[in-house]
């Protein structure tokens, strides 16, 4: 006979039945007819009303129809508080029942009734279960305290529960530990700041003890709050280590990924120069790779764990082929493993990984494919040596004309020319072959660009951009705005033929056109392109940028925060809990410990393989970093370059254009429209198009200040649940200002914004709380000008330039780091006296001299030296020897460090040499990047 | 910390059966699920853990159910998971089958199960073993003051319960090893590793101290006795009776064992072996006419093993039809509802080559979505035979009682994913 009888009652009158059933006076008939109660309200029927009923069957001496009670009192005391009242003797007295289990059973259940009125009469009852001889009840008890605590935190407090509740970490009994353990850490995080967890060497070695004998649960508990205490120095972390490494023997997946959490945590304080460090980087490797023989969705949060450990440490790297995809692996593995094979594609295994994506590529589960695709571009991009068969693998990949293949590849083909220009253009013949079969707006941008980008080479560029013109209106945003450059960049190359086909965008976009950027974007061309075609040359056509090699990299600051949630569900997103949880908004962030024992703050690769992900990996933020007094007289390795600041060519925002001479000669035979044709179907503000732009651009134009970077997005939206920031520095007539656009991009209105920075290498520090007047509608975007000061705490940053900042607003707190161009510090009276420059470049020693190479330029002397003053870099002197022209230059940084520079311009040579001679040498390559930032825009 | 609430759901997204550990999910939030599964399900973008709103559902599917968790927190996802495979596991103890028949005919265990597998979000014994010496299918009626909890249940020996008795002590070990195979279309190995298990069938009484010798290669180095015949075994995990700490230290295998059936170890080894069976396939398609498939499988191990139930499945297209097939030993039939054309030999001694052919029709219409390209998956045991050399060299048995106890030792080699790409 089986359960399933009980649901089939459904005649009239039902709950009546029950009732009688339930008041009857033999035991079997009320056992059954609770069963059939709880049947009901399993199925999702209202059986309240039995309240009374149900609960005059509690008390029984069988276990069973006592469990079923209970259950019901669970679901139902909340919307009967009144009626629960007269459950609470029952509890009572079962606390006292001779038998454990059903002490037990009265103390898990009693907690499970979230009712205020009763919480008070149980505080008897579970004191004294807390102190039961049976560990099955005080573990029991102990969860209780927990969930007591979530209901009434104040009364658990005043009870002192909260101390009972310590002392069970030191219980003879692992799984009572185990469960005390569980609950005071669930507490704890609720409660930041109430200091629960103060664990000490002697509780710590209580834990470590009862870890080899509770059960697999137990073990997680235990390890979980382990991962939470932070050793006092390497040698204690060192040992805690020593004793967590056997779990990774650990046959559940789970206690190995919370073993691996306090491995990669505490491994942070251990010196690198430690052979057990290196000892302990080996053994991490074989378990992870184990995990990937579990069930799917626990290689998933495997995976997803494993994605971030090797951003943090260089393992795994010889494991690259338990990473092939498998035909049945569910599509999200399949996925992820695509994901951590790129991470890590180094030079050595290159083959087989294109052999592999290659395979993927001809598959026919069309996510899959695709990111296959991305992927083989990707790896083009990484390891420089396999670009060309990278680049042969992805035609080989467009000639099998399947759709969606073909624009993927074309996508990541123009990423691919961004990186090695000049390279691999051979093949645009064939890319142009298959422009009709694309339909997908990100295809098309990349096409298009394409083809403006190396319009001299293809034939028929203008035929090729004249027919997306067609239909320029039902394109995306995204095309649009390539196809209006893309033209723009023909008609300066070959303006002869192109000249209606200019017009003809131009007057789309400025026009016909409802979205603000096109049209933004449509009127400087315009305004650039009729004021001084040679201006609008070297704008548009300016050279580009090399992208990046690893985009996706997570931020080290985030990376190190999420290291320390290893195993749980901001690992499995890739965001901080703060960014998903409720109401954990005051929560302190976690992030790695100190690294002690040693004297580098950043963890750079135990090898570095070229092009491994290694080369440009993330520095961890030195928490405990030196002052830049230090640079002077500390001797410092050389510095490390930080990646480039991402510009791309879709966002050539308004600034640059506008800080250029744009109110300038007027020497452009090209005026294709007066402004009197401006647009006037946009309403009065609009109706002046033109002269408003004229307004503008005169204020701006007259100001003198140093050169403005465009904007660049700092915080994605996607980052910042809708909150999306771009902004670049700048320094005028004195002042330094940071200029931020915030845009909302989520659905609710944002308010309440503030920014800070972290403490960085030059004291940068907002000189005025950020201020946004309104409240931000969804949608809107809004222009600030934060006026910033050098007056803030100092701390040396990796990158020297790193700047890493946090914006508050009514919905979180989100985090970002960006780098500054170092020419916003660059003051005002950094002209030195000739005398004192002869003095101080002799004094200075000759292993402070750099010398870099400034490729490409064409200015002449003159024209260098008067950018350079624009921006405080100062020419004292200027030689002509043997035909090439020295230039003697200073500059004074805010924190008063000078920089002395000799550049070397040879007329026939485009390409400048620079020596830079300073006194705190970690600066000269903050420096020459400063002077290529200038002299190329 | 782990779970809110915990529900099993039927395929429609139904709740069959819920428990609530805490309270800050409310009981509605679960008719969202399916409405999510489905929509990332559609965008392709389904993974085993999806949100709603400030709810996070970690969810795994068994035969016609979901089991779904839920947690509002940042919850520990591993662990979850695991739990839910074991809640999978315990069930299946006790119903032998979990779907959704079982889950109906036994809800009112199903809820006892429910409560002592987790309190409050925490998982809490979930050994079936020590379950159910508490909670029993016929209703367990504990008079008062008679009743007991199993001391195993809070024991630091928590998966064994006292006063076993046997009369004849006996154990049985089987050193499993499956091989997972992937070779590409051009005939190279692109991945091979062996997974290997060492499960034992304990029937011995009382409290017995176990210890296990291999012939581990790092236990021969550390006790100086070479490297010959020893196997080095790469990412050894153990069975929680194992005391991992001692074995950290002079790997030394030693344990107080469950009753009855598990495994006591499992472990993976790297070495680049040649495959076993060795698959070299022809299939030439001729769109709209017909589908020439040839096959030969060949034993590439010593003549004295032999390979048996050896199936071998190669793909062919869903609309395939007429199949002629000849082999030069056991047989091939097609299997339309998996789109395979399944060749078995019953034993295939080492050394030794068979050949099948086959012959599909194809219809002169082609179908219009594409079908992917399966591999060809190969099936098979090998009796007496381990690809790793691993040898149980002994089993000391320990009981205060004194008495005999005989260990069985069984080795048997197996397939794993054993797959050859096709082109």
């Amino acid at each position: 006979m089986t359960d399933s009888k009980y649901f089939t009652t459904t005649k009239k009158g039902e709950i009546f039945e029950l009732k009688a059933e339930l008041n009857s006076d033999k035991k079997e008939k009320k056992k059954e007819a609770v069963k059939k109660v709880i049947a009901s309200m399993t199925v999702g029927k209202d059986v309240s009303a039995l309240f009374p009923d149900v609960v005059n069957c509690m008390q029984t001496d069988n276990l069973e129809l006592k469990k079923l009670v209970y259950l019901y009192l669970m679901n139902y005391a909340k919307s009967q508080p009144d009626m629960a009242i007269m459950a609470v003797n029952t509890f009572v007295k079962d606390c006292e029942d001779p038998n454990p289990l059903i002490r037990a059973l009265a103390v898990r259940t009693m907690g499970c009734i979230r009712v205020d009125k009763i919480t008070e009469y149980l505080c008897e009852p579970l004191r004294k279960c807390l102190k039961d001889e049976d560990p099955y009840v005080r573990k029991t008890a102990a969860v209780c305290v927990a969930k007591l605590h979530d209901i009434n935190a104040q009364l658990v407090e005043d009870q002192g529960f909260l101390d009972t509740l310590k002392d069970l970490i030191s219980d003879s009994n692992p799984m009572v530990v185990a469960n005390a353990v569980a609950a005071l850490s669930e507490i704890a995080e609720s409660h930041p700041s109430s200091n629960l967890l103060d664990l000490n060497p002697q509780s710590i070695n209580k834990l470590l003890t009862a870890l080899n004998e509770c059960t697999e649960w137990g073990q997680i508990f235990i390890l979980d709050c382990l991962a939470n205490y932070m050793p006092k120095d390497d040698r204690e972390a060192q040992s805690i280590c020593e004793r967590v490494t056997p779990r990774l023997s650990h046959a559940n997946s789970a206690v190995v990924l919370s073993a691996v959490k306090v491995l990669m945590k505490f491994m942070e304080m251990l010196s690198k120069d430690l052979d057990y460090y290196g000892t302990l980087l080996k053994k991490l490797a074989p378990p992870l790779v184990t995990l990937l023989s579990a069930e799917p969705e626990l290689q998933y949060v495997a995976l997803r764990n494993i994605n971030l450990i090797v951003q943090k440490r260089w393992i795994l790297k010889h494991e690259m082929k338990v990473f092939f995809v498998k035909y049945n692996d569910p599509i999200y593995v399949k996925l992820e493993k695509l994901d951590i094979m790129i991470r890590l594609a180094s030079q050595a295994n290159i083959a087989q990984v294109l052999a592999e994506l290659k395979e993927y590529a001809t598959e026919v589960d069309v996510d899959f494919v695709r990111k296959a695709v991305r992927a083989i571009g990707r790896c083009a991009i990484k390891v420089e040596q396999s670009a060309e068969r990278c680049v042969s693998t992805l035609l080989d990949l467009i000639q099998t004309k399947v759709n969606y293949v073909v624009q993927e590849a074309i996508v990541v083909i123009k990423d691919i020319f961004r990186k090695y220009p000049n390279k691999y253009e051979s093949v645009i013949a064939t890319l142009c072959e298959n422009l009709d079969s694309l339909d997908e707006p990100e295809a098309r941008a990349a096409m298009i660009w394409i083809v403006g980008e190396y319009a001299e080479r293809i034939d028929n560029a203008d035929e090729l951009l004249e027919s997306f013109l067609e239909g320029f209106h039902d394109e995306s945003t995204q095309v649009q705005l390539q196809l209006l450059t893309a033209i723009v960049k023909l008609f300066l190359k070959k303006p002869t033929e192109t000249q209606e086909l200019v017009q003809q965008v131009l007057s789309l976009a400025t026009q016909d056109s409802d979205n603000p950027d096109l049209r933004d974007r449509g009127y400087i061309y315009w305004r650039l392109l009729s004021t001084d075609p040679v201006a609008a040359k070297e704008v548009v056509l300016a050279e580009k940028p090399l992208i990046s090699e690893e985009t996706d990299l997570i931020e080290p600051t985030l990376l190190d925060e999420l290291i320390c949630y290893i195993g749980t569900l901001a690992s499995v997103y890739h965001k901080p809990p703060s960014a998903f949880v409720e109401g954990s908004r005051g929560v302190v962030h976690k992030s790695l410990p100190p690294r002690t024992g040693s004297s580098e703050s950043a963890e750079s690769p135990d090898t570095a393989p070229s092009g491994g992900p290694a080369a440009d990996q993330p520095s961890v933020i030195p928490t405990q970093g030196d002052l830049l007094g230090d640079l002077l007289n500390l001797d410092l390795g050389p510095p490390v370059s930080g990646p480039p600041m991402a510009t791309s060519a879709v966002q050539m925002g308004a600034v640059d254009l506008l800080g250029d001479s744009l109110m300038g000669g007027s020497g452009g035979s090209f005026t294709p429209a007066p402004s009197t044709t401006a647009p006037t179907n946009v309403g009065a503000p609009l109706g002046s198009g033109l002269g408003d732009l004229f307004d503008l651009t005169g204020g701006v134009g007259t100001l003198s200040g140093s050169y403005v970077a465009p904007k660049t997005v700092w915080l994605p939206a996607m980052k910042a649940k809708g909150l999306e920031i771009s902004g670049t520095f700048s320094r005028q007539v004195g002042s330094i200002s940071m200029d931020l656009v915030l845009t909302n991009k989520a659905l609710q209105v944002m308010s309440d914004f503030a920014i800070q920075f972290n403490r960085n290498s030059f004291g940068l520090a907002p000189a005025a709380p950020l201020q946004v007047h309104a409240p931000l509608a969804p949608n809107q975007s809004v222009e600030i000008t934060l006026p910033l000061n050098t007056v803030g705490s100092v701390m040396k940053m990796e990158p020297l330039n790193n700047l890493q900042v946090a914006v508050k607003n009514n919905i979180d707190v989100f985090y970002f780091s960006t780098l500054y161009p170092l020419h916003i510090l660059f003051v005002e009276d950094g002209k030195m006296e000739r005398q004192m420059f002869l003095a101080t470049w002799k004094d200075i020693p000759n292993e402070n001299e750099t010398q870099f190479q400034i490729k490409d330029c064409s200015l002449n002397a003159d024209a260098v030296s008067s950018k350079l003053q624009g921006s405080n870099i100062f020419t004292i002197a200027k030689r002509n020897v043997e035909g090439q022209d020295m230039l003697y230059q200073s500059l004074k940084l805010t924190n008063g460090i000078w920089v002395l520079a000799e550049l070397r311009i040879q007329p026939s040579n485009p390409s400048f040499t620079l020596s830079l001679k300073c006194r705190a040498p970690e600066v000269s390559q903050y420096i020459y990047q400063a002077y290529e930032t200038i002299l190329k825009n | 910390m782990a779970a809110s609430s915990l529900f099993i759901l039927d395929l429609k997204g139904k709740p069959l059966i819920s428990r609530t550990y805490k309270g800050d999910v409310g009981p509605g939030e679960i008719e969202n699920f399916m409405g999510v599964l489905l929509q990332r399900e559609e965008e392709g973008t389904l993974t085993p853990v999806l949100s709603h709103g400030h709810v996070h559902f970690l969810w795994i599917k068994h035969a016609n159910l979901y089991l779904v968790a839920t947690t509002k927190k940042n919850g520990n996802a591993s662990l979850v998971f695991s739990f839910l495979y074991k809640v999978v596991e315990v069930f299946c103890e006790y119903f032998k089958e979990l779907e959704e028949e079982s889950v109906r005919d036994n809800f009112v265990i199903v809820y006892e199960l429910l409560d002592e597998l987790m309190d409050f979000g925490f998982p809490q014994t979930t050994d079936s073993k020590i379950l159910q010496e508490y909670i029993t299918q016929e209703g367990n009626r504990l008079e008062r003051g008679g009743g007991r909890v199993p001391s195993t249940v809070t024991n630091a020996v928590s998966w064994r319960s006292e006063g076993i008795r046997y009369k004849k002590n006996e154990v049985f070990i089987d050193v499993v090893e499956a091989v997972n195979l992937l070779v590409s279309a051009s005939g190279s190995v692109v991945l091979s590793e062996v997974l290997g298990t060492i499960r034992l069938k304990v029937f011995l009484s009382g409290m017995p101290e176990l210890r296990l010798g291999l012939n581990d290669r790092v236990l021969f180095e550390l006790t100086g006795r070479g490297k010959n015949k020893s196997v080095e075994l790469e990412d050894v995990k153990f069975h929680q009776c194992v005391r991992l700490s001692r074995f950290d230290n002079d790997r030394t295998i030693a344990f107080i064992p469950p009753d009855g059936d598990f495994e006591l170890m499992s472990y993976r080894l790297h070495t680049q072996v040649k495959p076993l069976i060795l698959i070299e396939s022809i299939i030439e398609k001729f769109s709209h006419s017909r589908l020439e498939i040839l096959v030969k499988a060949k034993g590439q191990f010593k003549k004295q093993s032999v390979a048996n139930a050896v199936e071998i499945a190669v793909p062919v297209p869903s609309d395939a039809d007429s199949p002629k097939v000849k082999t030069t030993a056991g047989s091939a039939r097609y299997v339309p509802e998996r789109n395979v054309l399944l060749w078995s030999i019953k034993s295939l001694p080492g050394g030794k080559e068979h050949l099948m052919r086959a012959h599909f029709g194809l219809p002169s219409v082609e179908k219009e979505e594409e079908e992917g390209r399966p591999p060809i998956a190969v099936r098979f045991e090998i009796p007496y035979f381990t690809v790793s050399g691993i040898q149980v060299r002994y089993m000391k048995i320990i009981e205060k009682s004194g008495y005999q106890a005989l260990p069985w030792v069984r080795y048997i080699t197996q397939s794993g994913d054993y797959q050859i790409r096709t082109s």
